[in-house]
């Protein structure tokens, strides 16, 4: 791990453990200090770790493969429908989380596959569209498969799908310990942050494997990596498969946390989301990446609490409904990004010495 | 058979409109090899502007094909502004930075174009102002005929001229000849005295003017305008791009009015094809579904918007280069 470091840190372990151990403790105790305002804020610091997690999903096709996926969300799609339809009345089936997850990464997987297989011995730009159309055609069909056989319950959605439950804890009630309260919110954020280590670590493996540099050949030289031996489509593929399972994995614990799934959650908009914030903090970049996902999943919400009431007090009326802001800011940040700061806000090493502009 | 040409008059309409909105892809795709994302919204944004050009004008007193005419001209200059600024702004500072880049500004572009729009026009679908009433006229004398409208007849011939002007404007004048040397070479034409900038910009404001009047078309052949309206429209646009040959006009003409063919024909078809009564019939195991619905089918005509997708999944394995495409080596 110690790798992975700045410099300073990697030198001393006593600066090193203290500040593992302050760290720590400052996420166990951020969802108390939050819930203190709320339990709305840990439910939306819940909502950031999934779109970091969707984020670092991500960046593994456009950050370390440097393919181009705009469809994104039908994986996280898939993964939440899988986790409904089998934890939940709608077909009477109710199996638990370690089961479900598994086997929603596996069928996101399979799909990133089959769209995967067609498009990735071409250019980089068709997998751009394709993976566009495969977002709008999986909502159509998450839309439309509600006859003849009820499978999805098209619009509508599928509501009171199971919450997770880890041995005799049930992640959707609130457990009291004596005084003590937990209340389901707090369950979930620390299962998510379980889950969010468990991703960053292999990211951080992955990025340093022998794959991973594969990847990065690739990325800056497709013709290059190819004569020296590496086998391109393949391992393209095996990125678009990786990304799309974590996707999947989200998707079930968005479902799980939510409760009620419907095609509305999964639009392009979603999608462009998170490019935004792969893009932002730095493509190829794991801390990069965390970081601007979790830039984009505050800053948004503390628009809404301020920009909507400054409007009042202004105007007298709304005139820009944080909503629409939110996403002029997604676009905003992805064009500004490219265009001054190509390598993010954290840029990777090469990713930084890959994207100067070159003259040639 | 009434039906059978009903479609094929609905499927031509719509074919020539995607014809148009593809040009402007494959066009852009052609002298830069840049997929514009936001062309689709430049084709929104043109039938927003005429839009509200017919909406203020509707009670003046100007005859309505005046009305029309004055939006349509409003609309053209206003999409080729907006053409220009993001080729300046979006596109030609990273014209030699990894192709990766300008494929995210695109999307980018195109979000923000989306949601000046929705500021602007709102959130809500609009009635697009039927200014110009709309005549049906059948096409034989049984009471089922197929029928045409005079707004369809306008999309065929409109499209038709615009097709011609451009391949008109492309291989005979000499801007047109500077175009296509800049889409071989582009330091090349550079060194011969053409301004490979110029080119450029002007590329992409005949695309977004094609562009404008697309939207107005669509606009008034489904009736309605919306701030996402050129999402699924650019995304069939350039999927007829790719199955005539991307960077081939000729093609995106072709690939244009086959989407709007399989589109038509399969929204009109398919439903009646995956009946489940008529599935019964080859297959065993929907006899229980048949009794319960008669009318139902396994994949209705709400699957329309899938058609488009499939054909480029199927032209991208099968025949990558297109219809009418040379074949491309791949330069990632």
């Amino acid at each position: 791990m110690t790798s992975y470091l700045p410099e300073r840190f990697r030198k001393s372990p006593l600066v090193l453990t203290l500040g593992v151990a302050m760290i720590v403790v400052a996420l166990v105790a951020l969802p108390f200090v939050l819930s203190m305002a709320g339990t709305a804020w840990v439910r939306l610091t819940n909502f950031a770790i999934l779109f970091v997690l969707l984020s670092l999903g991500l960046n593994i096709v456009v950050g370390f493969a440097g393919l181009l996926d705009l469809g994104y969300i039908a994986f996280f799609a898939v993964g939440a429908y899988v986790y409904a339809l089998l934890a939940s009345p709608h077909f009477g089936i109710h199996l638990p989380f370690w089961i479900i997850l598994p086997i929603g990464a596996m069928v996101a997987c399979l799909f990133g596959i089959m769209l995967g297989a067609p498009t990735l011995k071409l250019r980089g730009d068709y997998l751009a569209i394709v993976t566009l159309g495969f977002g709008e055609i999986i909502r159509i069909f998450m839309n439309n498969l509600s006859e003849p056989i009820n499978l999805t319950n098209g619009p509508k959605g599928i509501a009171t799908i199971d919450s997770i439950k880890l041995f005799t804890l049930d992640f959707g009630r609130t457990t009291r310990i004596g005084d003590f309260a937990l209340n389901g919110q707090i369950k979930y954020y620390f299962f998510l942050l379980a889950v969010l280590v468990i991703v960053i670590i292999i990211n951080l493996r992955l990025q340093n494997s022998r794959i991973g540099r594969a990847w990065e050949a690739i990325r800056e030289d497709e013709l290059a990596a190819r004569s020296m031996g590496i086998n391109t489509t393949n391992l393209k593929l095996l990125a678009f498969a990786m990304g799309a399972s974590f996707g999947g994995i989200a998707g079930g614990v968005f479902a799980s946390i939510q409760g009620f799934i419907s095609p509305e959650s999964f639009t392009l908009t979603e999608s462009v989301m998170i490019l935004a914030m792969v893009v932002l903090g730095g493509m190829g970049n794991v801390w990069g990446v965390v970081l601007g996902a979790l830039l984009l999943s505050f800053v948004p919400e503390i628009l809404r609490y301020t920009v909507e009431p400054a409007q009042h007090a202004i105007f007298g009326r709304q005139i820009i409904e944080a909503d629409v802001l939110r996403m002029l800011l997604f676009g905003l940040a992805m064009v500004i990004m490219m265009l001054y700061r190509p390598a993010g806000l954290l840029p990777s090493a090469v990713r930084k010495r890959e994207l100067a502009r070159s003259t040639s | 058979m009434d039906v059978f040409l009903q479609q094929l008059i609905n499927g031509l309409t719509l074919g020539c409109v995607y014809a148009v909105v593809a040009l402007g892809y494959t066009m852009v795709y052609g002298i830069i090899q840049l997929i514009n994302f936001a062309h689709g919204e430049v084709v929104m944004i043109g039938a927003m502007v005429a839009m509200s050009v017919i909406l203020g004008l509707a009670g003046s007193g100007v005859p309505p094909l005046a009305i029309v005419l004055i939006a349509v001209l409003a609309a053209i200059p206003a999409c080729m502004a907006v053409g220009y600024l993001v080729e300046r702004v979006a596109y030609r500072p990273l014209r030699s930075a990894p192709r990766l880049a300008p494929l995210i500004t695109a999307i980018g572009v195109s979000m923000i174009l989306q949601h000046l729009a929705l500021l602007i026009w709102g959130r809500n679908y609009i009635p697009f102002p039927q200014i110009i009433k709309t005549q049906s006229f059948a096409l034989s004398n049984s009471e089922t005929a197929a029928t045409i409208t005079n707004v369809q007849i306008a999309i065929m011939v409109l499209s038709v001229l615009m097709m011609a002007g451009l391949i008109a404007l492309v291989y005979k004048t000499r801007i047109g000849i500077a175009m296509r040397a800049v889409s071989q070479r582009p330091d090349v034409a550079g060194l011969m005295g053409v301004s490979p900038n110029h080119v450029i910009s002007f590329t992409f404001v005949v695309g977004a003017g094609l562009g404008a009047i697309a939207g107005v078309m669509i606009g008034s052949y489904y009736g309605i305008a919306h701030y996402q309206m050129g999402f699924l429209l650019g995304l069939k646009a350039f999927c007829a791009a790719v199955l005539g040959g991307i960077g081939n006009l000729g093609g995106a003409v072709l690939g244009g009015i086959l989407i709007g063919l399989i589109e038509a024909f399969g929204a009109g078809y398919m439903g009646d094809l995956t009946n489940v009564c008529t599935l019964n019939k080859f297959l065993p195991g929907f006899s229980a579904l048949c009794e319960a619905n008669s009318n139902m089918a396994v994949f209705g005509s709400s699957y329309k918007d899938v058609f488009a997708f499939i054909v480029l999944i199927l032209v991208l394995v099968f025949r990558p280069q297109g219809l009418l495409g040379e074949r491309v080596s791949d330069r990632a």
